[in-house]
């Protein structure tokens, strides 16, 4: 057979390399800046820019998509080739796909911090830099196929199945969860609202975890851990099972984000059971990644990079074991709204992203800069800086929140609740303070990896074009005796990657398409009626400066949330919330009923603390919003607002947008004038206004007679 | 957009066969990879097994 001759494309490898480590240190750095904001938050929120609602958006988007985004291309576009022993299709598409990533990305680092947001975690980004990523992705997944497709050679390794059905499910979940309607272009409203919304948004965002931060890495494991080891994977059978079972059942997890909630039970129900089995294919994985060690564990204890991957898979076991363990109903009873989950996801993503991330750049760029790494010595000590920083990290915030849940819940014996909620967030500080420490440690490892890579690349030169051979692919391909019809589709790309579809399909169908239209599923609410003008513009404030990061609206039916907050939350209650805004962590108390009940308090209270949260509830590590005072709401967008909400099915009367703003005004005039009787001084058309008017709004629909 | 489906599922009864719908897919499909895998052919699975240590 006629051996052929080509060229490896390194040079895209090599960028990919670079960013994911620069981006890398960047996004922690802000993960650093608003884990030390909780520890001192009048010194480090610096309004209105960098306060810990924008900030914390930037550090979830930039180490999912700028750190682990451009380390899955890193991995790909290396493995991919020689796995398939081809160059990449087309020299220009990869480069397209990388300048394109990076200028998303600093779309993202610009937008996020001026309030650019749509409030959907991790979907933070506003329509057109959504409908970017679309075709940079698509660009991404089309180099890639046709790559697939000229290869030569005839069996797709496992490690290619998992980036195909990760190309294939993150075009799914980007396109179902970005449904939105733009009314200007820094500025849309999700197309879903309430219960549903916060349904797509969490098969979203858990099924991101899933297919961005978790398939795309099986792959490099896969491919790099057996290099790395100099042994083929310890079961490409288990692999098989690992990889199908696995695309299956994530796709169904997403409710167990909203257990409790006013989501349905039967959608509940199928959360729990798929999150359970899910324990099953990801130990699986996790065996078989450790497996692939075996008799060579010697060579673990001298050689970091082995380090560095044993460690990442062993994250990786811990938080797949735990993912299944936190979508139990009780265990999600005390662990939701803590920091049990930023414990979790840090395992993750410091443990099982971070670590295989820095353990696959110490094998791979001294391979494609032909040179030894400048120093392993150096890497030893990111080792432990940050197998350290890890525990440093999780630790006290598994204590801590522990210790938090336990406060929410306990009562004295007169049956009062025995912590108000403050006591509990003083409580957390010096936690907050060991936390960050782990943080220190983890970046300090990040930062001298940085300085060990560039040193690398320094002493060496790229291979930009390596050279390889192989023979080319025979075109009719004979089949062995006793093929079965598997072997057929492991050959064929196209009709793979519609087989994986399919498969994730079936999830995402079952759970959403009957919340979308079984209609008893969302009981209405008659008294529960749309925003006043006023109120939307506050939302859109509320929304603006990520209030969602750290306050809740949805109180669960518990005795000591109901005995706090009030009444539990309804699903019929939030049919106009385009975006919904339950939250998903409490670092602030729940908010969906700050308007009623024993919560209520006046203008003058919520104008104060938003001016200085600390001088009204001592010991809050709330920021200062004393801007909003300062800030005039812009009202030219009231009619926009209102149609657009019309379009979305809100029962706006016809012709309500053209006197939208008087109605606007006539609320915020009379909001003004309470304040004037507390000796408060300020204009009705300030956004402070607007955003009292919204927070006083919250929860009283339901006991209005 | 969804009308033509909207009209009979908007009635429809006893949503709590959905998770015991989801399970028995699940199942099938989890006994046809199984048995998959059973069947493949051992030499052609350590061929690819090596593919990512070939030079």
């Amino acid at each position: 057979m006629q051996v052929e001759s080509f060229q490896y494309d390194n040079k895209t490898v090599r960028n990919f390399a670079i960013a994911t480590i620069i981006w890398g240190v960047v996004g922690m750095t802000v993960g650093l800046w608003i884990a030390l904001q909780l520890v001192f938050p009048t010194v480090l929120n610096l309004q209105p820019y960098f306060n810990f609602g924008r900030l914390r958006p930037l550090h979830t988007n930039a180490v999912i998509f700028a750190f682990v985004g451009n380390g899955i291309f890193m991995g790909v576009y290396y493995s991919l080739q020689r796995l398939l022993k081809t160059r990449m299709f087309n020299d220009t598409l990869s480069k397209i796909h990388f300048w394109g990533w990076q200028l998303i990305i600093v779309a993202a680092a610009i937008t996020l911090p001026l309030g650019i947001t749509t409030s959907k975690e991790y979907a933070e980004l506003e329509w057109p830099i959504d409908i970017a990523i679309t075709i940079i992705w698509v660009i991404f997944g089309f180099n890639m196929f046709a790559t697939i497709i000229k290869r030569r050679e005839r069996h797709l390794y496992v490690a290619v199945w998992f980036y195909i059905a990760t190309f294939v499910t993150v075009a799914v979940l980007h396109l179902v969860n970005s449904f939105e309607l733009p009314i200007s272009l820094f500025k849309s409203y999700s197309w879903y609202a309430g219960v549903q919304d916060a349904l797509v948004q969490w098969w979203y965002g858990h099924n991101a975890v899933a297919f961005f931060l978790t398939t795309p890495y099986l792959g490099l494991m896969y491919y790099f851990m057996p290099k790395a080891a100099n042994r083929p994977v310890f079961s490409y059978k288990l692999s098989i099972i690992h990889f199908w079972a696995l695309i299956f059942l994530y796709i169904w997890a997403g409710p167990h984000h909203l257990l409790y909630t006013a989501l349905p039970n039967w959608a509940q129900s199928i959360g729990i059971v798929f999150s359970f089995m899910l324990i099953f294919p990801s130990w699986g994985g996790m065996i078989n990644g450790l497996l692939t060690l075996r008799g060579a564990w010697d060579k673990v204890r001298e050689d970091v990079i082995l380090k560095f991957m044993v460690v990442a898979v062993t994250a990786y076991g811990m938080s797949t074991f735990e993912g299944p363990m936190l979508s139990l109903k009780s265990i999600n009873a005390v662990a939701h709204f803590t920091d049990w989950i930023i414990a979790h996801v840090h395992i993750g993503g410091l443990g099982w992203n971070g670590m295989l991330t820095f353990g696959i750049l110490y094998w791979l760029i001294p391979r494609i800069y032909k040179t030894e790494l400048y120093s392993k010595k150096l890497a030893n000590i990111h080792f432990w800086l940050a197998t350290l920083g890890i525990l440093f990290y999780a630790i006290p915030m598994y204590w801590a929140a522990f210790q938090q849940a336990s406060m929410w819940k306990q009562f004295t014996e007169s049956g009062q609740l025995k912590y108000q909620f403050l006591e509990t967030v003083t409580y957390m500080r010096p936690f907050y303070a060991m936390r960050s420490l782990g943080g220190v440690l983890y970046l300090s490892g990040a930062i001298i990896a940085m300085v060990n890579i560039f040193k690398t690349i320094g002493q060496g030169t790229l291979v930009a074009n390596e050279d390889a051979q192989a023979p080319a692919l025979e075109k009719a391909y004979t089949k062995h005796t006793g093929e079965h019809w598997h072997r057929w589709i492991e050959r064929r790309p196209t009709p793979f990657l519609i087989l994986s579809l399919v498969v994730i399909l079936i999830g995402g169908i079952v759970e959403i398409v009957p919340t979308f239209l079984v209609k008893s599923n969302i009981p209405t609410i008659a008294s529960v009626k749309p925003y006043t003008p006023l109120e939307l513009q506050g939302r859109d404030i509320y929304v603006r400066e990520g209030c969602y990061t750290c306050h809740s609206q949805m109180i669960r039916p518990f005795r000591s949330e109901t005995e706090r907050y009030g009444e539990y939350s309804k699903a019929g209650e939030f049919v106009y919330d385009h975006p919904f805004q339950w939250g998903s962590k409490r670092t602030g108390p729940d908010l969906a009923r700050e308007g009623a009940g024993n919560l209520k308090k006046s203008n003058a209270w919520h104008f104060n603390h938003m001016d200085e949260p600390s001088a009204i509830s001592t010991g809050s590590v709330m920021p200062s919003y004393s801007f909003l005072i300062d800030h005039e709401l812009d009202t030219a967008t009231t009619p926009l607002k209102i149609n657009a909400m019309i379009t979305l099915g809100v029962p706006y009367d016809k012709g309500f947008a053209q006197i939208a703003n008087q109605d606007l005004m006539v609320q915020a005039k009379l909001l003004t004038a309470d304040l004037k009787k507390d000796g408060i001084e300020v204009g009705p058309n300030k956004e402070i206004v607007a955003l009292i008017a919204y927070l006083q709004r919250l929860g009283t629909d339901i006991s209005k007679k | 957009m969804f009308s033509f489906i909207k009209k009979y599922t908007e009635t429809m009864q006893d949503i709590s066969f959905y998770p015991i719908f989801s399970l028995l897919v699940f199942v099938a499909f989890f006994v046809g990879v199984l048995w998959y895998v059973k069947v493949m052919d051992k030499e052609e699975v350590d061929a690819i097994k090596n593919l990512p240590l070939e030079q």
